[in-house]
């Protein structure tokens, strides 16, 4: 009797163990997170002290070559007058990352369609891995490729007057990206209940009816969230921009230009900076920029995932 | 009075033996570190007592570190700046410099680019972006293509004061993370141009060194003589208009084993060293 006991208080004490340990691992992303958001924006507001926010959009400055003051929008980070304007940073960012989406999500939502609608199981069994294998090459793998192969081959075939350019950073994100939509919008057409399509083809639609006017309209957030999800991690991608954009930091609307990014600006200079100086505050404020738009995106993917969730149910 | 005397006498009594006690460390530029490393390498292998740690950095990083106390030897691609000898000062340090080596800096485009000499005004021109299209320096009618390095490295610095006159680089530069890089980009774009040691470039197919005019009346001299091999009487005479010096920074006036050390790389055999990296040694040594 006593042994039994003394086991059940042992085993008890061992749950109590466990569960503490089990919500300590739980809540440990939130407090990283929350410890990333303070010390990210404690920096970045100190850029402040010697700057104004009207310094982030551009300076006028006098030009003597031009001979008059011209409106300067420009990261010129070692200088004797020092820019610190994001537009051509955000401009990059989002000249990379829009492009990267768009494509990434025109073969991710076909791939996902034909995994979980069309594809046979044995077509399954080969795919899938290898879209696995496809996650798995290294970011700076992909850059080394694009730098060295493709950005040759694009400025043959577009005639482009920049061999690295937003265009070959963007081929690069959208492989690295489309793994993730993949996963997800599958994940999203999976969970659209097999009643649905039996409805559908009890009406008497035919297989490629029933994709698109039955199973993608029920996953339509699900499919949403993939691609805002995708678009917040090419705004993050780092290496393969950075080697393969050219960096240069242009206000410009063109594609084919050579860009640079927010992330790439971060990597590039954060390595050298004098720890405590103005240029080191703006980098963290670029950061700081940065995380709130990606941030403001996985949010927006979890809330409408949340919505579907909630459509489903009922 | 006295106590502090005794204090100092004490301090720098024990300041030769703690130099001479501990291995040498050496810390610094990143044009230098494969060079420092080599010379740390020679040493240590006709010197078995001796122990020299070399790393890299960049210019900036090194000097700083000789401030702290933490190098022995700092390695710099530029002159130590006034408020960071000031520094020194503050936290006790006299830095003394010695030139180790000279280093020419070459201005590169694609062996396809016609334009074989640029004078160093042009060459600003081109960088602050003045100057957009190769045909304005009697090249065909295509539009110039800028590579940079990084803004942290020491060559951007010194291709800034002393081509561009402090001037900003051109907002469509390209930076790319090294003197390899803008090779391998120069190499593949018709209408490139690019920058960095001339020693690097020599051994680079499909870029051309161009010569460089000092001003629109002097001779265009090129880095490189036509067997491609380092000029080295250009250089030293500063007919070649852009190079510079490579220094070596103490904390003291060096004594011990680091003087040794420093007497050695400035030394024939030392040298020998510099030739065989690829940059200039100095004149008459």
């Amino acid at each position: 009797m006593d042994t039994h006991k003394l086991i059940t208080k042992d085993t008890r004490l061992g749950e109590w163990w466990v569960e503490k340990f089990l919500l300590i691992a739980g809540i440990s992303s939130m407090v990283i997170i929350a410890l990333i958001f303070i010390f990210l924006f404690k920096e970045a507001i100190r850029f402040f002290a010697t700057a104004t926010p009207f310094d982030l959009i551009g300076k006028w400055m006098y030009d003597d070559w031009e001979g008059h003051y011209v409106f300067k929008m420009m990261w010129q980070s070692i200088s004797e007058v020092p820019k610190y304007s994001l537009i051509p940073l955000i401009c990059g960012s989002f000249l990379v990352a829009f492009p990267a989406t768009i494509i990434s999500a025109i073969l991710g939502i076909g791939c996902a369609v034909y995994l979980s609608e069309i594809a046979p199981s044995k077509v399954r069994e080969i795919l899938k891995p290898t879209l696995e294998l496809l996650a798995g090459i290294p970011s700076v793998v992909i850059g080394f490729v694009m730098l060295a192969f493709i950005a040759t081959f694009i400025q043959d075939f577009f005639h482009t007057k920049f061999r690295l350019n937003a265009f070959v950073g963007s081929l690069g994100v959208a492989l690295a990206v489309l793994p993730i939509m993949i996963t997800i919008a599958e994940d999203a057409l999976r969970a659209v209940p097999k009643e649905l399509r039996d409805a559908s083809y009890a009406l008497g639609a035919s297989k490629w009816q029933t994709i698109l006017g039955t199973v993608l309209p029920a996953a339509v957030s699900g499919v949403s969230a993939a691609v805002i999800l995708g678009f917040g991690r090419a705004l993050g991608e780092t290496m393969i921009v950075l080697m393969a954009t050219g960096n240069a930091a242009l206000v410009t609307g063109n594609i084919f230009s050579s860009v640079r990014t927010m992330t790439a600006n971060i990597a590039a200079e954060l390595g050298s900076v004098a720890q405590g100086s103005e240029h080191y505050y703006a980098l963290f404020l670029v950061g700081a920029v940065l995380f709130t738009f990606t941030f403001t995106l996985n949010l927006a993917s979890e809330i409408v995932l949340n919505k579907m969730r909630q459509k489903l149910r009922m | 009075m006295v106590v502090r005397g005794i204090l100092a006498i004490a301090l720098v009594s024990m300041v030769p033996l703690a130099i001479a006690g501990k291995n040498i460390t050496v810390k610094g530029s990143d044009t230098i570190v494969v060079m420092g490393q080599k010379w740390a390498e020679v040493y240590m292998q006709n010197h078995p007592e001796a122990a020299i740690q070399v790393t890299g950095g960049g210019s900036g990083v090194g000097i700083a570190a000789l401030i702290n106390g933490t190098t022995d030897i700092a390695n710099a691609s530029r002159k130590i700046k006034t408020s960071e000898r000031d520094k020194a000062k503050q936290a006790g340090y006299y830095p003394e410099e010695f030139k180790v080596a000279m280093d020419s800096l070459a201005i590169v485009v694609n062996a396809a680019n016609p334009i074989k000499e640029l004078s160093l005004k042009q060459v600003m021109g081109i960088y602050t972006g003045r100057i957009n299209n190769w045909n304005e320096v009697g090249g065909p009618n295509q539009s110039i293509l800028r590579y940079c390095r990084e803004s942290s490295s020491g060559t951007y610095a010194f291709l800034k004061e002393e081509v561009l006159k402090n001037k900003d680089y051109a907002a469509d530069c390209q930076t790319m993370p090294g003197t390899s890089a803008i090779a391998n980009a120069v190499s593949k774009d018709p209408a490139g141009v690019g920058y960095g040691g001339a020693a690097y470039y020599t051994k680079q197919p499909g870029v051309k060194i161009l010569s460089i005019k000092k001003d629109d009346k002097s001779p265009a001299i090129n880095p490189v003589k036509p067997d491609g091999t380092l000029d080295y009487e250009a250089t030293w005479s500063g007919t070649y208009p852009i190079w510079r010096y490579l220094y070596m920074y103490t904390g003291f006036k060096p004594q011990g084993e680091i003087k040794a050390y420093l007497d050695w790389i400035l030394s024939p055999e030392g040298q020998k060293i510099v030739e065989e990296i690829g940059y200039v040694p100095l004149k008459g040594k």
